[in-house]
């Protein structure tokens, strides 16, 4: 009995720290101005990112090498974008009202994806400047 | 018997950790944050230490089981040490940096007490029922005091984002080490949670090293973009 409500009480904290832990992460990435450049690679319009851009920020973000460090915080967006996924599933037709919460949640999601995936290109750009004036 | 799955994992969490306190050295985090650096090191040592025991006495023996128990027991208390210091950095404007580090020192030595009270009582169950309970309460407990710093970093509308990082960090893994346990007592025969616990020790020296790396000590978000929706 002890156990059982000790499992429900973790899983609940356990739900509650990784949700804001994730956004904490978002948040951070939130103070970024996405460049024109990667704007124009990702194929964004608006100042916003819509969720459903998320998958394909992630494979943008696999062909790009990576500049050191963010593959914690790309895995752990991802992590609580499918944990949103799987709330909206459940909860689209219990609560609908939450819906419109949830989607700007994944947005968020996709906006740290886009973050990451501009530093990813200013990097690349960066390296090959270098190679390129190396040559020279 | 442990497979090349375990090995792999057992590998992956000393490396991770040896580069965890490699980068807090370099990020001079030492004098700030000597316990996350004391932890580290203390789980390390146990790394070593099982493995050796691993070897010398066998997976399923006794020396093994007790070996690994106390030093979990350890690190928890290593654990709580670095959420005083966390809890320290939190009320440091409130000059109750003596109230805390009392209050760490009589917490130490009450969960000291209590489990020697009921090792001592419990000696013919140690390696069954009952360590996997020590080790449930202990990590529960880390959860309510996790649980009360960030709401307290709440009320106090906090603002550090490394400090926030570092609570909520700390807040999961305990809050997923203690649900574990928890379910590895109800369902003893779950494999899948032996595989979760290798996870979450992972977790911690990497947030840790994340944190560290990519958020300057000077970085600030508001606590309210954290806690509630964006809408």
């Amino acid at each position: 009995m002890i156990a059982a409500l000790i499992f429900v009480i973790s899983f609940l904290t356990l739900l509650q720290f990784f949700v804001s832990y994730s956004r904490s992460l978002i948040a951070e990435s939130q103070g970024h101005e996405l460049s024109e450049q990667a704007r124009e690679i990702c194929g964004l319009t608006a100042k916003t990112v819509a969720g459903e851009q998320f998958r394909r920020l992630l494979a943008l973000i696999a062909l790009c090498p990576e500049p050191g460090g963010d593959g914690f915080e790309i895995r752990a967006v991802a992590l609580y974008f499918r944990l949103l996924g799987l709330v909206r599933i459940l909860f689209s037709w219990a609560i609908p009202s939450a819906v419109p919460w949830i989607e700007a949640e994944r947005g968020g999601c996709a906006y740290a994806a886009a973050v990451a995936l501009d530093r990813r290109i200013a990097y690349n750009r960066m390296m090959m400047t270098q190679q390129a004036s190396l040559q020279l | 018997m442990l497979g090349p799955v375990d090995y792999l994992l057992l590998l992956t969490e000393l490396v991770l950790e040896v580069f965890a306190v490699v980068f807090l050295l370099k990020q001079k985090a030492l004098s700030q944050y000597f316990t996350i650096v004391l932890y580290l090191c203390a789980s390390i040592a146990v790394g070593i230490g099982r493995y050796s025991v691993l070897k010398s006495a066998g997976f399923t023996s006794d020396s093994y089981l007790y070996f690994y128990y106390f030093s979990d027991a350890l690190l928890t208390i290593c654990l709580y040490f670095v959420l005083m210091t966390l809890y320290a950095h939190v009320f440091s404007e409130m000059n109750v940096g003596k109230f805390v580090r009392g209050g760490a020192m009589l917490l130490l030595a009450g969960t000291i007490l209590i489990s020697y009270y009921t090792i001592a009582s419990s000696s013919d169950k140690l390696i069954t029922k009952f360590v996997n309970e020590l080790s449930q309460n202990l990590y529960f407990v880390g959860v309510v005091l996790t649980y009360l710093l960030w709401g307290a970093m709440m009320k106090l509308r906090e603002t550090r984002t490394r400090l926030m990082q570092l609570v909520l960090s700390m807040g999961v893994y305990f809050s997923a080490f203690a649900g574990s346990y928890a379910l590895g007592n109800m369902y003893p025969n779950l494999r899948v949670w032996h595989y979760v616990c290798h996870l979450m020790v992972v977790w911690l020296p990497i947030s840790w090293a994340y944190t560290f790396m990519k958020v300057p000590e000077d970085a600030r978000i508001a606590t309210a973009k954290v806690v509630a929706p964006t809408q």
